[in-house]
């Protein structure tokens, strides 16, 4: 009977605010994540709008080809108008 | 008496595992909740990065093509610069538009860093550098000993325009009409007599 009472209050008073503390502890920590994961999805969207230029990179690429073509044409015309370096 | 002695520690438990239960159901419920809520923002940050790397996939190989086709005119410049400026005369016209890029050289070149540049101007002459000038926004005109450097980055072209003198480029409401000529004209000149005629000389003096 002593043994039981011992078991109850123990229960009652140890237990129960132990496994009260650490479930408040997930509880807590998982209350914390959500904020965590709203700011980082809020980054992820800013990151794809600033990639929104990165199609235009195709232009560029497209315009730098046709600005080493015309570089080429130009130096050609000047290799043939200008006369090598003599050496001296 | 009895009775009483037994079911007083059994109340006490069963409400002891009641309370334990009723905190495990409240916390972890709550748990529940909160993951689905990461569950869901989660998701959201999925569909970003996807977007993310959806969009920066083709950066890569652009970039590489790109930076192919700049070394390649990097390689035809510098080598045609060198090719007709001699290696010395090279390294001063780049020393001159660039101050200090002659220290590092042509990437092709390894040799050029060796090379006494001499100053752009004991090499070339004022129009040289002023030509180069005006081809370049701001960093030769530090290091020229002219000044400031020609070009209008904001006239542009209207700028080396008003360098010559021609009429349109002060966009007047009207032009004057050509000239008509012919026998249209509204001016008509009759052909003089003199014109192909030997030419009159004054009598000898006796």
């Amino acid at each position: 009977m002593t043994l039981w009472w011992i078991g109850s209050i123990v229960l009652l008073i140890v237990i129960l605010p132990v496994v009260a503390y650490l479930l408040n502890g997930v509880l807590q920590a998982a209350r914390s994540i959500p904020a965590t994961v709203d700011g980082i999805a809020s980054v992820a969207a800013a990151g794809s709008r600033d990639l929104d230029a990165a199609a235009l990179l195709l232009t560029t690429q497209e315009q730098a080809t046709q600005t080493i073509a015309e570089v080429a044409s130009y130096g050609g015309s000047l290799d043939v108008i200008l006369d090598d370096d003599d050496g001296g | 008496m009895l009775v009483t002695g037994v079911v007083a520690p059994a109340v006490v438990m069963i409400v002891a595992v009641v309370l334990i239960v009723g905190a495990l159901v409240y916390y972890l419920v709550s748990t529940i909740l909160e993951l689905r809520k990461i569950a869901a923002g989660l998701d959201l940050v999925i569909a970003g990065v996807s977007e993310i790397v959806a969009k920066s996939a083709p950066v890569n190989d652009v970039v590489n093509t790109i930076n192919e086709q700049l070394d390649a005119g990097v390689d035809a410049l510098e080598g045609l610069l060198v090719k007709k400026a001699g290696m010395r005369d090279a390294m001063g016209l780049v020393d001159g538009l660039y101050p200090g890029a002659a220290a590092a050289g042509l990437r092709n070149f390894p040799e050029s860093t060796d090379v006494d540049s001499p100053r752009i101007g004991e090499t070339y002459t004022r129009g040289t550098l002023q030509l180069a000038r005006l081809g370049r926004e701001a960093p030769i005109a530090a290091a020229s000993p002219g000044g400031g450097v020609l070009r209008n980055v904001e006239g542009g072209s209207l700028a080396a325009r008003s360098l010559y003198p021609e009429v349109r480029q002060t966009r007047p409401k009207n032009l004057p009409n050509s000239p008509v000529i012919g026998s249209g004209a509204p001016v008509q000149y009759e052909q003089r007599d003199d014109i192909g005629a030997p030419r009159k000389r004054p009598p000898r003096r006796p």
